[in-house]
């Protein structure tokens, strides 16, 4: 049985509405109108125990709202969810000790209490023995490297620190399911290699099954085996994330700077993007023409100043996805 | 202790937090003694006046002055600000994330902050007022102690009732904030209703005498007028024990009226954004 099922998972919000000015104030006191928002719209996935999924989609794709029905702190509209076999919302309590959950965007930790303190409060929260919690508790502080922080109050630690101490805040109670929403937010290369390498020791020596949604693709590409990406609610593809790669995921752009103006180029498998004066953007697939051998012909062909490879970023490949889904916003 | 032991954590937490703030206790302290002495003035004039009118002696009205400032914080007069913030943040989200029930957990964390405001500043209060007062020869107008040994021991239920039922109130305010997202209406209300039914502004006994029998049998009067007059005997024997029961049954029922409402608004309670 899965660890994870999510079956035509549906959330409705109601936003109340008005006409902008004086005279829609006054209406609205009035009549309210209401506009239903479709955060989810039929979502359907399941998760064995130790898989590591990414969640990826734009700003209000309902990658969130997914994480936090998951999480037991918000309610579906329709649809059914079972983590473990139970209902997280309907049983909350029992749910939420058996899970950790980190926000990017949120502390769990005591702003004003040292790191080492946070820690104790959360063991006996969560009833963790005491003997076990220090067991886990140093497990985890070599593995995330918290000694030298320890003694400081969280508000004086730096985001990647902080983070790091979040990871840890969230394991203490030696959780088997891990959400972690947007968890490389607004940090720095160093600790965002350090959140993803700590991420997949606990996937692959510890079995945690995690599940994480993200805006960055690198974190995708270091961690996920599979990807579900959604767009205004409904999953647009759900798949080994080899498989995207070779697909929309897979085209590469190369910037061409040129001595002079910037001459046409047509080669099979390769199309101009944009172009000005000197300089063309062009869009090629790997599995076409190798990177090394389109640079060659080109360099061979014409003076060039400087050239450079891209990936394409992740906001066109969703609005890729949306337009091969029709899935676009009026 | 040990299902206990979360809620302990949450109100320790609050708590050491708050003794971390000793200009706070300080400025407390001070505004405290400022108002106390202001209303000992006016009492002395009142009893000047109409010493036979009154229901109580001036040295028991002195103390209820006394007891009254020294326990300030520990009347539920305004929500409990981390409430507040935690729904504007959406702090909320990672409070249903413990495995704990959520009332118990609020409940717990709302004590520890009444608590961890009131009692430093009641240490310096007795210091000053019971001890240093006499010292220096204002003994007329120093808390005294418990009228008797009866009174001492009636005082320390009375105290703990007190605590707990204060916290109750103040999670109904704090529930409404929750559900309104905005504490400012409820404290509007809260302030002027709490300070003129607990006694907190004049002992239940000096209203008028029609209102006396409900005065008396609402919630909040077992947040001052009862205990205070259990701590100088006015409420002693059969009267005590019904002051204790009094606080002690609108503990139970506010804690009632609460889960329900907080079980209500928790699954109305939306997370929005991101």
């Amino acid at each position: 049985m899965s660890q994870i099922l999510v079956e035509a998972l549906a959330k409705t919000y109601r936003v109340a509405e008005r006409a902008p000015g004086l005279s829609g104030a006054l209406s609205g006191l009035v009549r309210r109108r209401w506009r239903e928002v479709h955060a989810l719209a039929g979502v359907s996935f399941s998760l064995e125990a130790g898989e590591l999924l990414a969640f990826i989609g734009p700003n209000g794709a309902g990658k969130s709202t997914t994480v936090k029905i998951l999480s037991g702190i918000l309610r579906p509209t329709s649809g059914r969810v079972e983590v473990g076999g139970l209902v997280p919302y309907e049983d909350r309590i029992r749910h939420v000790a058996r899970i950790g959950v980190v926000f990017g965007q949120r502390s769990q930790l005591w702003w004003d209490l040292p790191v080492l303190d946070g820690f104790d409060l959360l063991a006996d929260i969560y009833r963790v023995e005491p003997a076990r919690y220090r067991k886990r508790r140093d497990e985890l502080v070599s593995m995330l490297r918290l000694e030298p922080l320890l003694a400081q109050p969280v508000r004086q630690l730096s985001l990647g620190q902080r983070m790091r101490a979040e990871f840890a805040a969230a394991l203490l109670h030696d959780p088997q399911i891990l959400f972690l929403d947007e968890p490389t937010i607004g940090l720095d290369a160093p600790s965002k290699l350090a959140v993803r390498e700590f991420v997949r020791r606990l996937n692959r020596e510890q079995g945690v099954t995690v599940l994480l949604t993200t805006h960055d693709m690198h974190d995708v590409e270091a961690l996920a085996e599979r990807v579900i990406v959604i767009g205004h609610g409904r999953v647009l593809t759900d798949s080994p994330f080899a498989s995207l790669r070779s697909g929309v995921f897979a085209e590469r752009r190369l910037h061409v700077d040129f001595a002079g103006p910037a001459p046409e180029i047509t080669m099979p498998g390769v199309t101009v993007r944009s172009r000005d004066e000197g300089s063309l953007e062009l869009a090629f697939n790997p599995a076409d023409i190798p990177a090394p051998q389109l640079i060659a012909a080109i360099t061979a062909q014409h003076a060039v100043d400087d050239i450079h490879v891209d990936e394409v970023a992740i906001e066109e490949v969703i609005a890729r996805f949306y337009d091969l889904h029709d899935a676009r916003e009026a | 202790m040990a299902p206990l032991r979360p809620y302990l954590a949450a109100f320790r937490a609050r708590f050491q937090l708050l003794l971390e703030y000793r200009v706070a206790a300080l400025a407390g302290f001070a505004t405290q003694l400022w108002w106390g002495g202001i209303r000992i003035m006016v009492f002395a004039a009142f009893y000047g006046a109409h010493a036979a009118a009154a229901p109580i002696s001036l040295a028991d009205a002195i103390t209820y002055v006394w007891l009254g400032q020294a326990l300030l914080a520990l009347q539920p007069w305004s929500a409990d600000p981390e409430i507040g913030h935690a729904v504007r943040t959406g702090g909320v989200g990672y409070d249903s994330l413990r495995p704990l029930d959520a009332y118990g957990f609020w409940y717990a964390r709302s004590l520890g902050w009444m608590l961890a405001r009131a009692l430093p500043r009641a240490v310096l209060m007795v210091l000053f007022a019971g001890f240093v007062l006499p010292l220096v020869g204002l003994g007329e107008w120093a808390w005294r102690p418990p009228s008797s040994l009866e009174a001492a021991l009636l005082f320390i239920p009375a105290f703990v009732l007190m605590a707990a039922l204060a916290a109750a109130v103040l999670m109904l305010a704090n529930i409404v904030v929750a559900a309104t997202l905005n504490e400012r209406g409820v404290n509007s209300i809260l302030t002027p209703v709490v300070i003129v039914f607990s006694g907190s502004m004049l002992p239940l006994n000096f209203y008028p005498k029609a209102w006396q029998s409900w005065l008396h049998l609402q919630p909040l009067a077992g947040i001052v007028d009862v205990p205070f007059r259990i701590y100088f005997a006015d409420l002693h024997g059969g009267a005590a024990l019904q002051g204790l029961a009094l606080q002690a049954g609108w503990t139970l029922v506010l804690v009632a009226i609460g889960r329900l409402a907080m079980a209500r608004m928790m699954r109305r309670l939306e997370m929005q954004g991101g």
